[in-house]
């Protein structure tokens, strides 16, 4: 079929520039924005956070709250300004011709209306159907995303659905009216890397089918990958370059998009090949724009007056493809190549010694109900785990939430108690040791660094206070000695002494995550246990944070538990892997043996699942059906068997498996004999 | 669900039993006893005495409290020493009386401040919003008896309007306007207070990204409050709602005061000036059954809006 050519653009930013207008003044977030969605395409927008993106969405759906405005040019849609739209014209655009799926669909879903009610609604209002009729197209939607039993579904409250689940739930609402266009802010952030797969997957399907043009907005380059055509990339309000997607990541041309590629740990990269390239520096004030390029203070090819003075034009790179980019000296960047960074892998030498030993360890407890504990069942948490932490070295524990990772690291750090099993460190036994009955001398030696920096610090102390009372309490330093070793350990952490007298408020999230390093490593701390210390960061930040963490460990010869669902992050950083499944370990070894087949179905239905920012990535996915057991159930076989791909039989269900010993200690717990795990692989 | 209620209930005579045991006990605890007490500081020795025995106060406190709650249960609530008449006769007749101002002013409390308490609320800073907020702390700080005479002074002395006291006895003022005094300074005075809450539940719920879904979804912005706002901004405040019938029913005490309204909260303060035991008793019995009562109503009522509770 073709399309009738329409010289119209679906979407269509004509110098548009949006300010917020807050105490401070005006903060012009977008200062001139020109690019244009042409039916039945899909533009992705990248960039860190605070490049403006959401803002763009926002503004196209003219819902900027009451300190945003379009202060300049025109946002047209169908060739039609919505800034001049009245109230009601936008009532009628809004959900019928423009809809949205936004990042969190748990909290973008009404808690206490029935899904199908909230469904329903969108035809209801634009259509003025009747219930019959929105309750059957309703009906057809939820079929579409692929959702099983859609008549149960619809008397469903959104707490009691999966997040993958609630995001059908979101998309459908957005696809039940036939938009001409579908914004998407960030539709898989926040969900585990399997269910992200088969939601990008129903989106390019949907893709296909209801022809709608789509503004993808995202901060993985690998979602946008795998769902555009075109790619733009945002910074400080500005498109600095906008191709179609194959040209843009065979021949990044902006200095910022090299950067967001190179500083991406992707799976086939690790610690020993290249260190990864962090952006330096970070976003700037839109409060005070500079006059030239926006990127100049962070850009290494900067050229003081050239790029400094004066607005940057957009250059094509290609006359082809209309592959553009905002950058004077684009042709003289030098080749780009991924193997930059030095390659000094650390040689691993001497006898290695494993600081960390867990133990059959178990950890179970009882969940509760209602206001009263009522109804207790057991959660097996942690089930007969059996791992060891080398010195010096990187173990990495991977999975997808609800796994038991976490509360495999509280049991470390002592937050929790064993059930049953023990974990030892440096020989000692602390499985069962609460936090508040380990010694002094226990504490220092095992520090924790948390997810979320925001949360973990106090926001009403200073950052010297806080490196200075986890000085005090885990060496007793106190005084001026605790000045000169809190800022000798800002500078481990490569901030300045200066930021001592700094409030959490005054820092952005890597230079958080930094001090709370800082201060885990106060008492000297062997063994780092890091419960996703890099998830909540923008990807530039990370890999600093990501090196920061390595050359910790060269240098001082600290242990790394390491908890992530990232499995790019783990295959970058990680010595030793654990995959986990519902609080069961289905596959252990050294990185690479993990990493290469044979796989654990589980481990192979992972890597499937990670987005790969590469165009031409083969999208060969394992989708996962269902979602995992109940961890209160009582699984006598195999935890995973519910959902494997490659499951055997009836002796999956019923006999648990048996742990193939591979060499160098992998271990992958599975019913398939060795032999035919090497042979089953998808994916390469 | 039932369950809850079964253990509620079971809440309830528990604490029923404490509370009752514990103002039983205080009054052996206070210095004089109770014959004493009964008796007043110009009695003789000998009259003490002889009360003593005739209520059998030589007994254990233990024997004594059981005995005095298997008159509860038979119905016997005890005599009242202040108002010379069985506390069955006078109780019910109290709270009957304070039933109604409740109630009365309940029916305003609820509807007028949720329709403020939404307006105000589901636009932040707005001239409405701050309209509303100004009034609603001033009511609220304003003191009950303050605002009883201020009202007084402004529809009694000064335009005649309404009588200045509600005894409930129908002569030159009909009971109904009787009321309007009490209930008005009760439901402005509560109404501040609710309403504040409401405000602030509602500006949470608007903030919320499924509002942000519903206006993108292009409804009305009626349609918007009406259909996913009210509902989720009501949640927080229905328990504090059920809280004022607490207070409604045992914590009027200077508005009864305050217009010499026949009600159980001037009841009470006689009873406790008066140290009539026996209605002191039954009066916090009944102020035990209200408070848990309204806690298993707004459990109740959280649980019909919120879904995600499960009881």
């Amino acid at each position: 079929m073709t399309l009738p050519m329409t010289s119209t653009p679906i979407l269509q930013f004509d110098s548009a520039r949006i300010s917020y207008f807050i105490r401070a003044g005006e903060a012009n977030v977008i200062p001139d924005l020109s690019f244009s969605i042409a039916p039945n395409e899909a533009l992705g927008l990248v960039g860190e956070s605070g490049c403006g993106k959401s803002t763009v969405a926002l503004a196209v759906m003219q819902y900027l709250g009451r300190a945003g405005r379009v202060t300049g040019g025109r946002i047209l849609f169908e060739g039609k300004d919505l800034a001049q739209a009245t109230e009601q014209e936008l009532r009628q655009i809004r959900g019928r011709r423009i809809a949205m799926v936004y990042q969190d669909p748990m909290s973008s879903l009404n808690p206490v209306m029935q899904v199908g009610r909230q469904l329903m609604e969108v035809p209801m209002i634009h259509d003025g159907v009747g219930e019959e009729v929105a309750r059957a197209r309703a009906l057809a939607m939820l079929r579409e995303v692929k959702l099983p039993d859609p008549e149960q579904v619809m008397q469903r409250y959104p707490h009691q659905l999966s997040g993958g689940q609630q995001q059908r739930i979101v998309i459908a609402m957005a696809l039940i009216a036939q938009p001409a266009l579908l914004i998407m802010d960030e539709p898989t952030t926040g969900l585990d890397v399997t269910v992200e797969a088969a939601v990008l997957d129903l989106v390019r399907e949907l893709r296909t089918k209801h022809r709608s043009a789509i503004l993808f907005i995202s901060h993985n380059l690998g979602t946008v990958a795998h769902i555009c055509d075109r790619i733009g990339v945002m910074y400080g309000g500005e498109l600095v370059e906008e191709g179609p997607i194959r040209s843009v990541f065979a021949n990044p041309s902006h200095p910022y998009t090299r950067g967001l590629l190179d500083c991406l740990p992707t799976l086939g990269r690790d610690k020993h090949g290249s260190k990864l390239k962090p952006i330096q520096g970070q976003v700037g004030s839109p409060l005070k724009r500079p006059p030239g390029c926006q990127f100049a203070n962070r850009c290494a090819y900067v050229e003081i007056g050239r790029c400094t003075t004066a607005p940057i034009p957009s250059l094509e790179v290609t006359t082809d493809t209309d592959h553009v980019v905002k950058c004077v000296r684009w042709a003289e960047l030098p080749p780009r190549s991924r193997e930059a960074g030095e390659g000094a892998a650390p040689q691993m030498v001497g006898k290695i010694e494993s600081a960390v030993r867990v133990e059959h360890l178990r950890m179970y407890y009882k969940r509760t109900h209602g206001l009263f504990n009522t109804g207790g069942q057991i959660v097996r948490a942690v089930n007969d785990v059996e791992l060891v932490a080398d010195r010096g070295r990187t173990l990495a524990i991977v999975g997808e939430s609800g796994c038991g990772k976490s509360t495999l690291a509280k049991v470390l750090a002592g937050l929790e108690t064993a059930t049953d099993g023990d974990v030892t460190l440096s020989g000692q036994s602390v499985g069962h040791t609460a936090i508040e009955d380990r010694k002094p001398d226990l504490k220092r030696k095992l520090q924790m660094v948390f997810q979320n920096p925001d949360s973990t610090l106090n926001p009403s102390h200073t950052v010297g206070y806080a490196i200075g009372r986890a000085l005090k309490r885990l060496k007793g330093v106190g005084g001026a000695a605790a000045r000169a070793e809190t800022e000798r350990l800002l500078e481990i952490v490569k901030l300045p002494a200066a930021f001592a007298d700094h409030r959490p408020h005054q820092l952005s999230g890597g230079q958080k995550q930094r001090v709370a390093i800082a201060r885990a490593l106060a008492g000297d701390a062997e063994v780092l246990v890091a419960d996703e210390p890099v998830s909540a960061l923008d990807v530039s930040v990370q890999a600093s944070i990501i090196n920061l963490l390595n050359e910790l460990q060269t240098e001082r010869d600290a242990t790394l538990v390491f908890i992530s669902h990232n499995l790019a992050v783990v295959r970058y950083l990680a010595d030793r892997v654990a995959v986990m499944y519902l609080g069961k370990v289905v596959e252990y070894g050294p990185v690479d043996a993990v990493f290469k087949p044979p796989f654990h179905p589980y481990t192979e239905a992972l890597l499937s699942a990670v987005p790969q920012p590469d165009p031409d990535a083969s999208h060969a996915r394992i989708v996962l059906e269902g979602s995992p057991p109940s961890p209160t159930a009582e699984l006598p076989g195999c935890v995973f068997a519910s959902r494997c791909p490659r499951k055997v039989g009836e002796i999956c269900d019923t006999t648990p498996p048996p742990e193939h010993a591979l060499a160098g200690g992998h271990r992958i717990a599975c019913h398939i004999p060795v032999a035919d795990l090497v042979r089953l692989n998808a994916v390469g | 669900m039932w369950r809850y209620i079964l253990k509620n209930l079971t809440y309830l005579i528990v604490t029923m039993v404490a509370t009752s045991f514990i103002v039983f006990a205080l009054t052996e605890a206070t210095p004089g006893d109770v014959a004493r007490k009964l008796l007043g500081a110009y009695a003789t020795q000998e009259q003490v005495d002889s009360l003593r025995k005739e209520m059998r106060l030589d007994r254990p406190l233990l024997e004594r409290y059981v005995e005095y709650v298997g008159n509860l249960l038979a119905g016997d609530l005890g005599y009242s020493l202040r108002y010379k008449t069985p506390v069955n006769d006078i109780i019910w007749d109290r709270l009957k009386n304070t039933g109604l101002l409740a109630a009365v002013a309940f029916c305003f409390i609820v509807p007028l401040s949720m329709l403020l308490g939404v307006l105000a609320g589901m636009r932040e800073g707005s001239k409405t919003d701050r309209a509303i907020l100004l009034g609603g702390t001033v009511l609220a700080s304003v003191p009950e008896f303050a605002m009883g005479v201020f009202l007084a002074s402004i529809f009694v002395v000064w335009l005649g309007w309404l009588p200045g006291t509600a005894t409930l006895v129908p002569g030159e003022w009909s009971v109904a306007s009787q009321m309007v005094l009490p209930v008005a300074v009760i439901v402005l005075f509560d109404m501040g207070y609710v309403v504040c809450m409401i405000r602030a539940s509602m500006i949470e719920t608007m903030q919320r990204p499924y509002i942000r879904t519903a206006v993108l979804k292009g409804m009305a912005y009626r349609q918007v409050i009406l259909g996913h706002a009210l509902r989720n901004a009501m949640l927080n405040p229905v328990t504090i709602i059920l809280l004022q019938i607490t207070y409604l029913v045992t914590g009027v005490v200077v508005v009864e005061s305050v217009f010499a309204y026949p009600g159980y909260g001037r009841m009470m303060l006689e009873a406790a000036l008066f140290k009539d035991i026996a209605l002191i008793e039954v009066g916090v019995l009944v102020a035990v059954v209200v408070a848990v009562g309204t806690q298993i109503l707004g459990d109740l009522g959280y649980r019909m809006l919120d879904p995600r509770i499960r009881l």
